[in-house]
């Protein structure tokens, strides 16, 4: 059942299995699978489905708190669970190496390049730096003594993930396992960091175990998919027919819960939430949220079993085939002649003596989505943040409705404050630890109005309501709620002052996918409902194709291209444009299979 | 009852730092209640050793040395208390304002902060004191000027990280005023490095008002108090050691087990209120350690 004959797997994992210290509650059910010499398993998941602790277990490491509760891995023949634990790191690192999620962590700040990449030696290389250049030229970094004697914080977070990945395939071990190197990346970074790995597994016949929740980054990279929810593998087969003939029914939700990038489709969220491991239930852990479930779904978990060669399901009930895209939602036409609800005019601002916008100019029209895409550092969040008066070095004049907008938002008028809100990017710092949120959310109302006490409770519980949060909401504090709930949470406070535009920094980009189609959906619902102008900031522009009709291009600070969102995805007029659309990763990428001539 | 619980230490080194300072702040808040003896009446020889009716001897004058010891705890605890606490609040007001502020307010605010911790404060105390006599409001204020700018710079590295978080940004976005910006959204969120500081600051107060007093600037005789007695009894350790000594190992034991304490909460509280999750990943709220093998 391993997908690919164990003669030739390099890695074995049978039944491994991890619980939580001191109970029997599993965070990792028992899980098998193999790896074939430079062969990408894309294990692909969302937010503790377990996917990074199968990852750390395939090292024979977990977390604290946490312990390996069984199964064996066979890299080559031996079985790294059962090597004692003083043995354990001189004979795991010729076996099998770790690139960790921000390289930033990994490499020693202390420490030039160069010494840390002798480190991964266990002795030293006959040809000294030599071989060290030949490891940089690997992965694509300019192979020159001065790289060798700079020291990480020098470099850019591409090129520190570049030495993280030169460490771990210094040795050239039969097995790597990758826990989403390239998340912290902008797109163009990524598709260099992505192409480097692909060829080095290749050329030097490594396998490796690629953790992502990117599914479009998998499709990219891996020649086969394991799909995990709630501890499990509930999917695995080669990635063409996972990804385009998903036959779990979580698989299939999460595929169109994911913005494609050449077609516009309504994305689709999960309802509900993934269980904990403590809550999950007796039977298959999905059927909760399955609309296909049976009573024997809740009976017991279903077994992996194969429905076609090399693909694997744990279902009862498998469906075969992607169901149609659901059509586009019609997107609500501006009335050409109406006044703009926002007019930016030739703005240049400055952080310290750097000059970070050199003369944007863009409006918005009432009822419309504004995308402001780029890459980091085009400029894009402080443009968001001078509208909203959060970043005070600018010249140049912003109309609100017409009536132009002070430089600090303390100098604005309290209905021009109101009228404009902005959603941060990340929800677990956009809301008071000490807090009630729904004390938070009345906070946004008394900024403006003394509403009675009764009055206040109703309209935060309204807020609620429009953003589908239960009531009891109001009473939790922050870290009681998961990040989903949090930005929605977010969009309650910030629509409840009733803004005319909405300002949203890359709101999604620390959620799940599922979750982020479930933000989507109730952004453009609100738009129509309410009359609501957005301003969407963000870097995937695949997203910008589900939300956004009207898409503003930046790059170095000026806004390159500003046109209707079908005609800068479709056809660009600027390179750098061009390039953005050829760096994102593309969900219908043609499937990766893994040639003879591979090793 | 579930805020009280909250603060209580989950851990054994924790709780044994409660139990200890609770212990010394009982002894000094009761004891005078319980005390045998008036802390002033002659009851016997000077220094004579521990009998029955006087299990700890008596000091220098023939006093009775364990009600001396029940009744020289509060004021010392007292004074050590309001010291720190004016001293943390002043330092706390400062720091959190020169950390929001920033710019060259916070310059100019913490390189005066620099300069008062240049001097040697127990210099700078006796300084005062004898400039103006020996009051104990004026030992208070001191003790509390020593503290403040200490506290000041453990405020404002809190503050500094607060005040980067989003909902901060939020608040000044609708315009929330300067004054509730500092009360609502900071201080609350820097009360946990502040509950450490309390801890340790008492614990020197204690420390540094008991060396004012055996130096005789702070209570004077005849009245019973733990720095005056180390003072007054120096002379007969060969005699009776009590009087000494147990003072001596009060204030021991109050200062570890606060130490013990705020250790405790240093490390469990220090590590909740402002949670940073990921900002460009998806929402795993644990980043795995790095591997290095």
């Amino acid at each position: 059942m391993t997908g690919t004959s164990p003669g030739n797997a390099v890695l074995e994992a049978v039944d491994l299995s991890v619980a939580i210290v001191g109970t029997t509650i599993t965070v990792v059910e028992p899980t098998s699978f193999s790896l074939a010499p430079g062969e990408i398993l894309g294990l692909v998941g969302e937010s503790g489905s377990g996917k990074t602790t199968l990852g750390l277990a395939l090292l024979a490491h977990h977390r604290r708190g946490l312990r390996l509760s069984g199964g064996r891995v066979l890299i080559r023949g031996q079985d790294l669970l059962r090597i004692p634990p003083d043995q354990l790191p001189a004979r795991r690192r010729g076996l099998i190496r770790y690139v960790p999620q921000n390289p930033g962590t990994a490499l020693n700040p202390g420490l030039r390049i160069g010494t840390q990449l002798a480190e991964c030696f266990a002795t030293p290389p006959a040809n000294g730096n030599d071989h060290l250049l030949a490891l940089l030229e690997d992965v694509k970094l300019p192979p020159t003594p001065a790289l060798l004697r700079a020291y990480p914080h020098q470099l850019s977070g591409g090129q520190q993930q570049r030495v993280a990945i030169a460490m771990a395939f210094a040795e050239r071990p039969p097995v790597i396992v990758m826990d989403e190197p390239t998340t912290g990346l902008d797109v163009t970074t990524q598709a260099h960091v992505l192409q480097t790995v692909r060829q080095l597994c290749a050329r030097h016949a490594v396998a490796a175990l690629y953790v992502s929740h990117d599914l479009a980054v998998v499709a990219t990279l891996a020649h086969r998919v394991a799909v995990m929810y709630a501890g499990r593998v509930v999917e695995l087969g080669p990635t063409g027919r996972v990804l385009h003939q998903p036959a779990h029914p979580y698989t299939r939700a999460l595929i169109e819960a994911v913005p494609d990038l050449d077609r516009r489709t309504a994305v689709a969220g999960i309802a509900g939430q993934a269980p904990e491991p403590a809550r999950r239930p007796a039977g298959c852990a999905f059927a909760p949220r399955c609309a296909l479930a049976l009573d024997a779904c809740r009976a017991e978990p279903p077994a992996l079993a194969a429905i076609d060669t090399d693909h694997l399901v744990a279902c009862l009930r498998p469906t075969s085939g992607r169901s149609a895209p659901a059509p586009p939602s019609s997107s609500p036409v501006p009335g050409a002649s109406a006044l703009p609800a926002l007019e930016v005019r030739n703005i240049s601002a400055r952080h310290g003596a750097t000059v970070v916008l050199h003369g944007a100019s863009f409006s918005v029209s009432p009822q419309t989505c504004v995308a402001l895409v780029g890459e980091s550092g085009s400029g894009k969040t402080t443009l968001g943040q001078i509208i909203a008066g959060l970043h005070h070095d600018w010249d140049g004049d912003i109309l609100l409705g017409g009536a132009p907008l002070a430089h600090r938002s303390a100098q604005r008028s309290a209905a021009q404050r109101c009228h404009i809100q902005y959603i941060f990017q990340n929800p677990y710092s956009s809301f008071n630890p000490r807090r009630r949120i729904g004390e938070s959310i009345a906070m946004a109302v008394r900024a403006f109005e003394s509403p009675s006490a009764s009055d206040l409770r109703r309209r935060v519980a309204e807020a609620l309501d429009m953003v589908a949060l239960p009531r009891e909401a109001a009473s939790r504090y922050p870290h009681q709620l998961s990040g989903g709930q949090r930005q929605r949470a977010a969009i309650a406070r910030a629509l409840i002052t009733g803004p005319k535009l909405l300002i949203c920094d890359e709101i999604t980009s620390a959620l799940d996918v599922s979750v982020q189609a479930v933000i989507v959906r109730l952004l453009a619902r609100l738009q129509q409902e309410h009359g609501l102008s957005l301003l969407f900031i963000t870097h995937n522009l695949a997203l910008v194709r589900s939300i956004a009709q009207h898409v503003l291009v930046m790059h170095g600070g000026r806004i390159i291209e500003s046109e209707p969102v079908d005609q800068v995805l479709d056809a660009p007029q600027q390179s750098q444009t061009r390039r953005l659309l050829a760096d994102a990763p593309r969900f219908s990428a043609a499937p990766v299979t893994l040639g003879v001539g591979d090793g | 009852m579930s805020r009280l619980a909250r603060w209580w230490p989950n851990t054994a080194t924790g709780t044994i730092g409660a139990i200890l300072v609770l212990l010394v702040v009982a002894i000094a808040l009761v004891g005078p209640f319980v005390a045998p003896h008036s802390p002033t009446s002659f009851v016997g020889a000077s220094f004579a050793p521990p009998t029955a009716a006087y299990p700890l001897g008596t000091d220098a004058l023939g006093r009775d040395v364990l009600s001396r010891v029940l009744w020289g705890g509060y004021r010392i605890l007292g004074l050590a208390g309001i010291a720190t606490a004016l001293g943390v609040l002043t330092g706390a007001v400062i720091g959190v304002i020169a950390g929001y502020v920033g710019g060259l307010i916070d310059e100019i605010v913490m390189r005066l902060v620099d300069v008062a911790m240049a001097f040697p404060q127990i210099i700078l105390v006796l300084l005062f004191i004898s400039i103006i006599g020996a009051k104990l409001w004026l030992l208070t204020v001191m003790v509390a000027a020593v503290h403040a700018p200490q506290v000041a710079r453990v405020a404002r590295a809190a503050t500094l990280r607060v005040a980067r978080e989003d909902f901060v940004r939020f608040a000044e976005a609708i315009g929330t005023p300067f004054r509730r910006i500092v009360a609502r959204e900071l201080l609350p969120n820097i009360v946990a490095p502040l509950m450490v500081e309390c801890g340790l600051r008492f614990a020197y107060s204690i420390s540094l008002i008991a060396g004012l007093n055996f130096l005789g600037f702070g209570v004077q005789p005849p009245a019973a108090d733990w720095g005056l007695m180390i003072n007054e009894n120096r002379i007969g350790l060969m005699g009776n050691p009590w009087p000494v000594l147990a003072p001596v190992l009060l204030i021991a034991v109050l200062t570890i087990g606060m130490n013990l304490l705020t250790d405790t909460l240093a490390r469990t509280e220090l590590g909740h209120g402002i949670e940073t999750g990921p900002v460009t990943t998806n929402a795993t709220p644990d980043i795995p350690e790095p591997e290095r093998s």
